[in-house]
């Protein structure tokens, strides 16, 4: 739970960035010139269409990117350039929650031995016995039996899967979680079950999330904070209720318009309203303005006063 | 407008596997008026796109259908066309958006041939002027210079931009019935939002019914003039978009409008529906629903419960509505629907 007084930052990424085939005519700047902090014990959502970067960021945050350049802190150290038993303790810390349950793992494993496999190659366990005792505790941690522990992915729904994925990154008992999209392949009844559970969890074991999906209502719904990225840029970052209720950018605005809400008598007056990309594309000089307090726009000084006094 | 162009009647479809027969759709009724939208809701497994597949008679091999099933359309049914019957009855009368624009479409095949080809096919058109319509179909999506695009390939557009191409490939023979199974949960939603408006202006101009399949019932409320909720392979609630959204009686459908979050759920309130759905090798005896329910009754796990009838347009098949069920009190936020529609019914009258 964030303190009112100075929250402390787990996570800070300093002008990030990362192009993909960097001087070549097909040069991809799927992150450009990123900033922002994650607090110890905040849900941070990462929100964005497809193609926005918002996975690329979580993927080298883990290090399983090498960004090009930028700086990225943990706890205050710099984890950018880790390399062997720096970078495995650094991953230790942070883990990660995969959006397809299916994929993400192996078939050919025991649930038993996915989700010690983390035990074992950090050495968390003494011996057999302590390992699948660790195993069984994390099995009912997520609301599995224990005699799961020796079935193979495919005997499980995708809801549970989904659970054995989450056990799996609490097994090295990390600070902080990674989730993208960890609930858009599962069914509307399943994603409240998982969400619900990872809240849960965050609260007992105080861990950071950076929660990333497309779904804008779940990550409203789940996160203290919220950064919107399009085309590789951070253009607005908040509170939860700011960026929902009172948002700035005009993307996120259309982004905001663009989500199916349940209520027939809402959906009869929804208009969706269009984007101009042309002011991401006009090369003016644009700086992160914080336009109130926590509130922060990509933006010219102008712009900036503009999205202000438009502001609901 | 209630007028049925489409009866299904009593469908059964069942599915021989080596495990045993999965009973995938359990006794499926309904009607489909001209000109309306109606929505199937449902989990995966719930057999809303078997009940689809069953209407585009593209059911796997190993799918079986009892002869007292009965798709009623034009005065024939369909379950006893021939595959050559059906042939001028798919793509033509009857068409269907798919989920997946990567997978739907020909990768090999220029995209305007691939809107061409039912017209050549279903009307008997010259491939020039085929060509020609399937042009303005691509101008009628919203594709921008359709004229230097018509020769292109799917890999060459975006996702929204192929979605489009399969709505035009779906509309090209001016079917009566369009079916769009998950057509846009492949898509993000300012794209989504997109192509929903392209459907529901094209249907305003063409007239025709669809039948729109999905989990998201933020879309239903755009975009349906009746919800059918399906569960277990049978439909267990139907009725106008506001009675459902409004005025909804069974517990699944209150547990499904409960797991989306809206802009006001607070924090630890967003309520999940325990458990899983049932195995439909072995459905279970009596209300399928029964043991994710909270407020199930004694009664639901010895009998099926039958559809009670809350308006002339609107029926759920829960016991809780029986005369002698104990009255339960839904979940908040369902109350607070319930609210709304008292308020609804109070502006009509």
């Amino acid at each position: 739970m964030m303190t009112e007084s100075t929250p402390k930052k787990l996570v800070e990424l300093k002008d990030l960035q990362l192009y993909f085939n960097k001087g070549k005519a097909n040069e991809v700047r799927a992150i450009d010139h990123v900033t922002f902090d994650i607090y110890e014990g905040e849900v941070f959502g990462l929100v964005g269409e497809s193609g926005s970067g918002k996975t690329t960021i979580g993927r080298t945050i883990l290090k399983l990117h090498e960004p090009t350049a930028g700086e990225i802190l943990f706890n205050g150290e710099d984890v950018t350039h880790l390399k062997g038993k720096h970078l495995s303790e650094f991953r230790k810390d942070s883990q990660m929650i995969f959006q397809d349950p299916q994929a993400s793992l192996n078939g050919r494993m025991k649930v038993r031995d996915i989700i010690a496999e983390g035990i074992d190659i950090n050495k968390l366990a003494k011996n057999k016995t302590e390992r699948n005792a660790k195993v069984q505790e994390l099995l009912k941690l997520v609301g599995l039996n224990e005699d799961h522990a020796t079935r193979y992915p495919h005997e499980f729904s995708g809801g549970q899967r989904q659970r054995i994925g989450i056990a799996r990154a609490l097994a090295v008992d990390p600070k902080f979680i990674i989730a993208d999209e960890p609930i858009s392949a599962l069914d509307v009844s399943i994603q409240a079950q998982v969400v619900n559970l990872m809240k849960e969890l965050q609260t007992k074991h105080s861990l950071t999330y950076l929660f990333i999906a497309h779904d804008l209502s779940m990550v409203k719904y789940i996160s203290d904070r919220i950064g919107v990225m399009h085309w590789g840029k951070l253009l607005e970052i908040g509170s939860a209720d700011a960026v929902y209720n009172h948002p700035l950018h005009p993307y996120t605005k259309s982004l905001l318009s663009a989500i199916p809400v349940p209520d027939p008598e809402v959906e009869s007056l929804r208009q969706h309203v269009a984007y101009d990309t042309t002011i991401e594309t006009d090369g003016k000089d644009r700086q992160m303005i914080e336009v109130n307090p926590g509130h922060f726009v990509l933006a010219t000084a102008e712009e900036a006063a503009t999205y202000k006094s438009q502001q609901i | 407008m209630s007028n049925p162009i489409l009866k299904v009647e009593n469908l059964h479809v069942n599915f021989n596997t080596y495990a045993g027969t999965v009973q995938a759709i359990r006794d499926v009724s309904f009607d489909l008026n001209e000109g309306e939208t109606l929505a199937i809701v449902g989990e995966s497994g719930s057999g809303k796109s078997v009940t689809t597949k069953t209407l585009m008679g593209l059911n796997a091999k190993n799918a079986s259908i009892p002869d007292n099933s009965r798709l009623l359309f034009k005065d024939r049914n369909l379950l006893d066309l021939k595959e050559s019957e059906w042939q001028s009855v798919r793509g033509n009368e009857i068409a269907m958006i798919f989920q997946d624009p990567m997978t739907s479409l020909d990768p090999t095949m220029k995209i305007g041939m691939q809107i061409a080809e039912p017209l050549i096919k279903h009307r008997q058109m010259k491939k020039e002027d085929a060509l020609a319509r399937a042009l303005e179909l691509m101008k009628g999506v919203g594709i921008p210079n359709a004229e230097g695009h018509i020769n292109d390939y799917p890999h060459q557009w975006s996702g929204g931009m192929r979605q489009r191409a399969v709505v035009a490939i779906a509309l090209a023979a001016d079917p009566e019935i369009l079916i769009a199974d998950e057509p846009t949960t492949a898509l993000d939603v300012t794209i989504q939002a997109q192509i929903l408006n392209l459907m529901k202006d094209l249907q305003k101009e063409t007239g025709s019914s669809i039948i729109f399949i999905t989990h998201d019932l933020g879309v239903v409320a755009g975009m349906a003039n009746r919800v059918a909720v399906m569960y277990a392979g049978k439909i267990v609630e139907y009725g106008t978009v506001d009675e459902i959204f409004f005025n909804p009686q069974h517990p699944y459908t209150w547990g499904l409008l409960n797991s989306m979050p809206t802009t006001d759920t607070q924090v630890g309130s967003l309520e999940a529906i325990p458990g899983t759905p049932p195995d439909l090798l072995m459905p279970p005896k009596g209300d399928a629903f029964a043991s994710r329910n909270v407020y199930a009754l004694a009664i639901d796990s010895k009998e099926e419960p039958p559809f009670f009838r809350v308006s002339d347009t609107h029926y759920a098949a829960t016991w809780l509505l029986d005369e002698r069920a104990p009255k339960v009190t839904p979940p908040l936020q369902i109350q607070k629907r319930w609210a709304r529609w008292q308020e609804i019914q109070g502006q009509e009258a």
